[in-house]
């Protein structure tokens, strides 16, 4: 029999007292997210922010002021951009860096000599202080977002949800157009060493999440 | 309907012939410097989690809601398998099945063979040390690198892990750089030569001597903390960054995967994604969560492996009472209450699972035939706080009972086991436990100091194999004690 074969068999023989049928459990609880959106956004910025991560709320007008800003401040003299980012962010970080195109950086090593990325996000999350990127056109693909020491994240008030159930439900993969995910909270951190943070091991040692209010009174 | 259980697992060359739990603690019982270290680190991540879950005022629900998720995976495992299957062949991935460490060994090793290559990279992964698949691979010629900053220290230092969640707990900075000089350099770049034990500088030399190897490697292994079976969806938990280097620089991933990691659906994850991380390391969400269905064209690797590993699985999942253990996320919380694994440490346990749940997982996994696995369900003082802070509610202490239970019918009355079944039968009923440990804390008194191990709680089963002389405390008064808080 094959191992596959095999393991399904005792998998049914070890289960065969089961007499539910697939399914058959209630959906679990969940409970309701607070409508209040004011404050989902400034928790959203106080978590995002509790986490290290460096948080900057402005209005669309002020996007790319604040991103050529974080960049300056970083120091950052070059910085790879993706494929669909909004031209406007582009011209920003031009402003600031000698801008890459994601295509122009084929190989990790040539991104591991990139200083900065610049991108979009899918998603915040606000109980959590997350930003979930899909990897679409104005995120990049995974590496992009890995291997340079500095993420400048965009996130628009339009997409920060409340709570992780609702993150969820969101983002749930389409069938056979599946995403690949990356949830991010903060820099990348260790506490190995006699439990003391660190803040930074091989992810981007600095996070700056820009947070546009775009929403308007009549809501999202 | 009677359920057939599948084998047990074979016990390890590791860990064959470890001697029995109070044998193996009591040399980490007298080590105080580890002690004290283990004190400390599982005081605070406890402080953490009680902090960060006292925010969210739904915690019971969400842990029935994590509880009712696993336990419908487990109970309909063989159609949730078959779906995991469908969805991960139908998202590009090579699905392969392993009935014990052996075999999953081989199948990663001929991934390996195939891509011509003799090295991987790794992120940290429980299936795989529970395997030994870094001993199968260094056998087998091919390197297998652990990117976790601990799980790299554990490696340079010819150590084995001893907590879940931090499993170089057991050293101190200083013992950290000195094993950094002197073994980097062996393994590729070497530690800068100015290195001093500041940990900012100690993870910055692991920063850099790994991102060679992250750059270079062709074939990396990981585990998965939840496999989706309706959408083919793997997940990994982390901090560092090491995962996500893993999970998408190499052109080939293999991700070894317990069958018990199945999550019947998406929806799943919202209170999985609340539970573990708030469990875990106390934070409200870890830095990193990777996802990935397959391949994804133009990102990330461009062959994508899952091996399902049963490995004794089956055996436990044929247990009514014992099937619960299989819901364990892995979160270490139940080690960090636990007063047993805080004065012991992780080795004695004699296996990868060490604590609470080691205590019952490993010997329902490998059957209670060696000294170390009867002895485990006697770990314990069955104070409860395991359950108390496990997410996915599985009851330890009950099963810790009926574990003892069958030992004792396996071993006989003789002496031994007869105050064992004596410890069994007196802890199932805990008005009959306070009685007797105030009885025997009275007999504690009288003999004076011919206790032989004084740790308060301990006394009952670390001195199992010899005449026990009870402590002069019981348990319960110590831990109210301790807590500052009336026993439950
Ligand atoms: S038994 Fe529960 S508390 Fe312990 S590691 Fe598993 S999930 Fe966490």
């Amino acid at each position: 029999m094959s191992a596959r074969d095999d393991i399904l068999a005792r998998v049914r023989g070890a289960t065969a007292d089961v007499t539910t049928s697939p399914g058959e459990r209630r959906p679990a609880p969940v409970p309701d997210a607070p409508a209040e959106r004011a404050a989902t956004l400034s928790l959203f910025a106080e978590t995002v922010a509790d986490y290290r991560a460096q948080v900057v709320r402005v209005g669309p007008d002020a996007v790319a002021d604040a991103v050529a800003g974080a960049l300056r401040e970083h120091g950052c003299t070059t910085a790879v951009v993706p494929s669909g980012l909004d031209p406007a962010w582009v011209r920003a970080v031009a402003a600031a860096a000698e801008v890459l195109a994601e295509t122009e950086v084929t190989s990790d090593a040539a991104l591991d000599a990139v200083d900065a990325v610049v991108t979009a996000a899918a998603l915040g999350v606000a109980t959590t202080g997350t930003v979930v990127l899909d990897h679409g056109p104005d995120q990049g693909r995974r590496a992009l977002t890995l291997v340079p020491d500095t993420h400048v994240c965009v996130v628009r008030s339009r997409q920060v949800v409340h709570d992780v159930p609702e993150a969820v439900a969101r983002l749930r993969p389409q069938p056979g157009r599946a995403r690949p995910l990356t949830w991010v909270s903060g820099p990348s951190a260790t506490s190995d060493i006699e439990l003391e943070r660190v803040e930074g091991v091989h992810g981007p040692r600095t996070l700056v999440v820009v947070l546009v209010d775009d929403e308007t009174e009549a809501g999202r | 309907m009677t359920t057939t259980p599948g084998p047990v697992q074979d016990t390890s060359a590791v860990f064959v012939g470890m001697p029995s739990f109070p044998v193996a603690a009591r040399s980490a019982l007298e080590n105080t410097q580890q002690r004290r270290a283990l004190r400390q680190a599982t005081h605070t991540i406890r402080d953490k989690r009680a902090s960060v879950v006292a925010e969210v005022p739904e915690w019971e629900a969400l842990r029935v809601a994590g509880a009712a998720a696993k336990d419908e995976a487990l109970a309909h495992l063989g159609d949730y398998l078959e779906q995991l299957e469908t969805t991960l062949v139908a998202n590009g991935a090579t699905v392969h099945w392993a009935r014990d460490a052996a075999e999953a060994n081989r199948i990663v090793l001929d991934i390996v063979r195939a891509k011509g290559v003799d090295e991987v990279v790794k992120v940290k992964s429980m299936a795989t040390q529970e395997i030994e698949l870094n001993e199968a691979l260094e056998a087998a010629g091919v390197n297998a690198w652990e990117t976790d900053l601990a799980e790299l220290i554990v490696q340079l230092g010819h150590d084995r892990p001893s907590h879940i969640l931090v499993p170089a707990i057991h050293r101190g900075r200083g013992e950290i750089r000195d094993i950094f000089r002197r073994e980097m350099a062996a393994v590729g770049r070497p530690a800068p030569e100015d290195l001093t034990d500041d940990p900012a500088g100690l993870a910055e030399a692991a920063r850099l001597h790994l991102r060679e190897k992250f750059l270079r490697a062709k074939v990396a292994v990981s585990g998965a903390n939840f496999a989706v079976a309706d959408t083919g969806t793997l997940v990994v938990v982390e901090s560092e960054g090491n995962g996500r280097m893993c999970l998408t620089l190499p052109e080939t991933l293999v991700s070894v995967v317990g069958i018990e990691k199945v999550l019947p659906s998406w929806d799943d994850l919202a209170p999985m994604l609340q539970l573990l991380p708030r469990s875990s390391t106390g934070e409200r969400m870890n830095p990193y969560t990777s996802m990935w269905s397959g391949v994804h064209d133009g990102d990330g690797p461009s062959e994508v492996h899952v091996v399902l590993l049963d490995n004794g699985r089956t055996h436990v999942l044929a247990d009514r009472l014992g099937r619960q253990a299989l819901r364990c996320i892995r979160c270490s919380a139940c080690l960090n209450v636990c007063p047993v694994y805080e004065r012991t440490g992780g080795h004695a346990y004699g296996s990868v699972y060490p604590g609470p749940i080691g205590a019952v997982l490993n010997p329902q996994l490998r059957g209670t035939t060696s000294d170390v696995d009867k002895s485990l369900p006697y770990a314990s003082s069955l104070c409860g706080a395991c359950f108390d802070v496990c997410p996915v509610r599985i009851d330890i202490p009950e099963l810790l009972v009926e574990l003892r239970g069958r030992v004792v019918d396996q071993e006989g009355r003789t002496a031994e086991s007869t105050a064992m079944a004596a410890a069994a039968w007196v802890l199932s009923d805990p008005k009959r436990l306070a009685r007797a440990q105030r009885a025997a804390t009275a007999a504690g008194r009288l003999l004076g100091d011919r206790t032989v191990r004084a740790v308060p709680g301990l006394g009952a089963w670390s001195d199992a194999r010899d005449v026990p002389t009870p402590p002069t405390e019981t348990f319960r008064q110590w831990w109210a004690r301790e807590r500052g808080e009336e026993p439950r």
